[in-house]
Formats: structure tokens, C-alpha cells, sequence
């Protein structure tokens, strides 16, 4: 009974500005083990949110599911609002949401492919043909993420030479290059060594002024770093979300106390 | 015994197992490599066979090998491509996939006689195609698609799954994010698997005594019509192919010199499939270090 009871308090907040996505009552299921109970979240445009918790607490399934990757591996039941439409509903295109909901992973997962390729190859998919255009496009996602410096002189290089650092700014760049509204990204720097997590760091907090930035993070100094509001997952449960600064000083749930102090997790 | 008296004995069992089997390979390859290659003359290489006389040579048969290999890929290869397809990235995991898997296993552990005879039964006399190069690659395929399909599944598999979600991330379909990324991804490894089945279906004799036929007749080789009878490319006529040929000296060969010519073409048969095999190696390397930049 003790384990049911940390669910029962909870703290949500709901933020002043405009959302870019909403979701109501998010449940995701795998197979029979439930996963992610009733999450209901409100993230504000232009805005750095970071999702927090410990391993397994279904933060990464939750931000998975906002742009529907988790579609071939789980069961998404409930509502994701994005401009007034529910993306979850089976008759919406998938692969138009995903152009407007773009993802970045754990692991740089550049393809084996020149600079250039990478960042034109869905642009191409797309019908743009035209050079100029193409071409404009690559530049500016890599001024973007803060890349271009470093690879200007020579784009048709394989993207598998780059460093993990430059990997990583290369694959947010190429979710860059099809100018989507949202950046979902799944513990982007874990992987990466001090100095490359802070030029990633630096790329976020110049994005957010185009982007809506949805992160998650295992890095607490990182959370508080970077994103203006903060949720907190346990176990599969949203149980507190609000700006970043309250979940960190003054936390209104025991089991966030708990965790942001470095007691668990 | 300690643990180094006991490793040392294991380093020891193995290096002799090792050196075993290079030894036999190279007794082997020696032998046929010393034994034929002071056979193999531009004569022997460009001269019609011959039933009785001395003197044959053994152009038709080795146009014949790469003729009903070429043919065979064409016909094994999109298949193949397909299935691996499908089996790496799009069946489920439920019995009718296990039940494909299974299939393809036994395909590929049946005798090569019993395909040579089921061909014959079947395309040869049934559907009327006759001793025929058509009838033989056809057998080769079924020969041919097990070891393709595993081949081709096996590079697709190790294609990272990141790559994958990377692609229908950015909002491309499954199929796009196959054909543009996975599969170049897997090209070294796709290409590397055919030439290795190409070096099998090359070296391939039973499989093909009862239906590509052992008969090598004369053909023009400036009639490019398929059509015509006497054209090197109709495939509608027998072909006796290098190893077919080799078996067929040792068996049933009259002509005088018989044990010579078998010699000299079992040298270029070697020679060919150590060509594949380490073509294979060069261009997978290639294409791999191409791919990821390290040059």
C-alpha cells in the first residue's frame, strides 16, 4: 500500500505561455506491463523543458511517444495536443508529424553518408531538388548547431569521421534542416565528454529562441542549466512538474526531494 | 595442473588444430595449383573440347561457368534481396517467420544431386526446358537463395538499429528509410555475400549434370542473338560447364589426354574462385572504408 501512496501526491503546474504540445492523460503500454500512467503535461513555445528521473521511470517513453516512435513498439493511449489537433489519433499522418516534431537520439546516429548527404538526404525525399536551396539549407543547419565552423571546408567528408561531439551537433543539425517546430531530445549528451556536452548545451540555449526544446536528461546540473521548466518522472508517473528553479529549491513532492537531493536515481 | 600449465596445454591443442587445417589447404591447393598449372596454356584456354582426340581445350566450358553464373544471379539475386528484406526488417516474430527460416534452412542443407534431380523432373522434362543453361541456373538458384538470403539478412541486421530510427525521425517511410539508408549502409557486406556465392555456384557440378546437360556444343561466338540456336547467349541450349567438365574427364573422358586437360582446368577453377574470394575481401574493404571515411 506504502508503493501506492507516493503516486497520490503529486504537483503539476500548468505554465503561463502559450503551449506548443499538450498531452492528456498519456498512458503507454508494453504488451501488458504498463509503462507510463496518466501524464498530463502542458510545454510551453520556445521554452527548454527538461524531463527527469531515474532509470526506468518512463521518461524516455514518454518523450518517444510525442512524435509516435514508440508506434510499432508500444500501445500510446490518450491525447497529444499540437495546434489544436490530436497526434495520436490513428488517421494522422505519422510522417508529417515527424517533420514537425523532430528528434535527436542518446547515441549520435549519423548516417554513413557525406555532411552534406545527411542533412539533404530527407530534404531530398521531400521533392526539394533545387541546389540553392539545398545548399542554403545545410548551411544554416549547421550555423544552427554550431557546426558549421568546424566542417565548412569540407561537406562531402563522410559524417562517420566526426568526433561524438560533432556527430551529435551534426544529427540535431540534420533535424534542423527540415525546419521543424519541436525538438524532442533523449539524453543528447550523455555519451558525450564535458566540453562537447557544453557546446550542446550552448546550441540549446540559442535554439529555444526558434524551438520549442523538450529534453531528456539524467544530468541534474544540466537540467537546471538549461530549461526554463522541469518534470520529474518516477515509476512510470508524472509527479511533479514546474519551472525548473521550484523543482530544484523548493520541491513540493517528497519523492522529487528525494531525487533531486541525490538520495535515489 | 595450474591455470598456466592448463592454458598453455589449450594454446598449444589449438595452434595444432590450426596448423591441421592450413596444412591440408594448402596440400590441397598445391596439388591442383602443381599439378595443373604447367597445363594451362593459351591453347587450352581457347580451344573447342574434344570427345576423342588429344588436344581439347576448354573455352566453351569456362564461357559456360560464367554464362550460367551470371544468369543464376539474376535470377537468385532480386529474390534473395527481397526475402532479406523482409526477414530483416519487416516479419514479425511469430511462427509463419520461423516457419520461412526453417525452410531456408533446409534448402540450404539439401544435397546438390537431389536439386540436380529435382530440376531435371521438373524443368527439364516437365516444363520441356531440356538440358539447358535456362534449366541449370534455375536449379543453381534454389542452390543459391539460402545462402543469399542469409547473407543479405546478416549485413541488414547489422546495420545499427539507430540508423533505422534516425531515418523515420526525420519523417521518411519505412521503405525510404530501407532503400536509402540501410541498404547503401549494407552494400560492403551484400556485395561481399554475393561474389562468396558466386565462388559456390562456379565450383558447382551435381547440381547441374542432370540440367544444364554435359554436352558443350558449338556455338558462335559473334551471334548475339539470343534467340538463335547456334548464339553463345541462347539459353535455351546445353551447357557444359568447368567442373561439370572435370567430372565428366574423370569419369567417362576417352580422349587420350584427359587426365591433363582435368589437371589444367581443375587449376583455372581454383585460380577463378580464389579471384572471387579475394575480390570479395578487396572491394568489402573498399566500399566499408569509402563509407566510413577512414581512408
Amino acid at each position: 500500500m506504502e508503493n501506492n501512496n507516493i503516486f497520490a501526491k503529486t504537483h503539476l503546474v500548468t505554465p503561463q505561455e502559450p503551449p506548443a504540445i499538450t498531452t492528456d492523460n498519456l498512458q503507454v503500454y508494453y504488451g501488458d506491463n504498463h509503462a507510463m500512467h496518466d501524464a498530463s503535461l502542458s510545454f510551453p513555445e520556445h521554452q527548454i523543458t527538461a524531463l527527469i528521473g531515474a532509470s526506468g521511470s518512463g521518461k524516455s517513453t514518454y518523450l518517444r511517444s510525442l512524435n509516435r516512435m514508440n508506434d510499432d513498439l508500444a500501445t500510446v493511449k490518450g491525447k497529444i495536443m499540437y495546434h489544436g489537433i490530436d497526434i495520436n489519433a490513428s488517421d494522422v499522418n505519422v510522417y508529417e508529424i515527424r517533420r514537425h516534431i523532430g528528434m535527436v537520439f542518446q547515441l549520435p546516429n549519423p548516417f554513413a553518408k557525406s555532411i552534406r548527404e545527411n542533412l539533404t538526404f530527407a530534404l531530398k525525399a521531400y521533392g526539394i531538388k533545387k541546389k540553392s536551396e539545398l545548399d542554403e539549407r545545410v548551411e544554416t543547419s549547421l550555423k544552427e548547431a554550431a557546426l558549421w565552423d568546424e566542417v565548412k571546408d569540407n561537406l562531402n567528408r563522410s559524417a562517420l569521421s566526426l568526433s561524438g561531439g560533432q556527430a551529435q551537433r551534426l544529427c540535431i543539425a540534420r533535424s534542423l534542416a527540415i525546419k521543424p517546430d519541436v525538438l524532442l531530445l533523449d539524453e543528447p549528451a550523455s555519451a558525450l565528454d564535458p566540453i562537447s556536452t557544453a557546446k550542446i548545451e550552448a546550441t540549446l540555449l540559442k535554439l529555444v529562441k526558434k524551438y520549442t526544446i523538450i529534453i531528456v536528461t539524467h544530468n541534474m546540473q544540466q537540467a537546471s542549466r538549461i530549461s526554463k521548466y522541469t518534470a520529474f518522472f518516477h515509476l512510470g508517473h508524472v509527479l511533479e512538474f514546474d519551472t525548473t528553479s521550484h523543482i530544484f529549491q523548493e520541491p513540493q513532492v517528497p519523492v522529487t526531494r528525494d531525487y533531486v537531493l541525490g538520495n535515489f536515481g | 595442473m595450474s591455470s598456466q600449465q592448463s592454458n598453455r596445454v589449450a594454446t598449444i591443442v589449438i595452434n595444432i588444430m590450426v596448423a591441421f587445417v592450413v596444412l591440408i589447404l594448402i596440400f590441397l591447393l598445391g596439388d591442383i595449383l602443381i599439378t595443373g598449372l604447367p597445363h594451362v596454356t593459351l591453347h587450352l584456354l581457347t580451344s573447342p573440347s574434344q570427345s576423342f582426340a588429344a588436344g581439347g581445350g576448354i573455352r566453351d566450358q569456362l564461357f559456360n561457368s560464367f554464362y550460367l553464373l551470371v544468369l543464376t544471379l539474376l535470377i537468385s539475386f532480386p529474390l534473395s534481396l527481397g526475402a532479406a528484406i523482409y526477414l530483416a526488417e519487416y516479419a514479425a516474430n511469430n511462427w509463419l517467420t520461423s516457419l520461412i527460416r526453417t525452410s531456408i534452412e533446409v534448402l540450404s542443407s539439401l544435397p546438390s544431386v537431389v536439386v540436380g534431380l529435382f530440376g531435371y523432373l521438373l524443368f527439364v522434362i516437365q516444363f520441356k526446358f531440356g538440358f539447358s543453361i535456362l534449366s541449370g541456373a534455375i536449379a543453381l538458384t534454389f542452390f543459391n537463395l539460402p545462402l543469399l538470403i542469409r547473407s543479405i539478412e546478416g549485413s541488414l541486421h547489422a546495420v545499427p538499429r539507430s540508423q533505422h530510427e534516425a531515418g523515420i525521425s526525420l519523417g521518411l517511410s519505412n521503405w525510404k528509410t530501407i532503400k536509402g539508408i540501410i541498404l547503401p549502409a549494407a552494400l560492403p557486406g551484400i556485395l561481399t555475400g554475393i561474389i562468396l556465392s558466386a565462388g559456390r555456384v562456379f565450383g558447382e557440378a551435381a547440381a547441374l549434370i542432370y540440367t544444364a546437360g554435359e554436352s558443350a556444343p558449338i556455338v558462335s561466338y559473334t551471334n548475339w542473338n539470343p534467340l538463335d540456336s547456334n548464339s553463345f547467349l541462347n539459353p535455351m541450349r546445353p551447357a557444359e560447364t568447368l567442373a561439370v567438365h572435370i567430372w565428366k574427364l574423370n569419369t567417362e573422358g576417352v580422349t587420350p589426354d584427359a587426365v591433363s586437360i582435368s589437371a589444367g582446368a581443375s587449376a583455372v577453377l581454383v585460380i577463378v574462385l580464389l579471384i572471387f574470394n579475394l575480390s570479395a575481401r578487396a572491394i568489402g574493404n573498399h566500399l566499408y572504408q569509402k563509407g566510413s571515411g577512414h581512408k
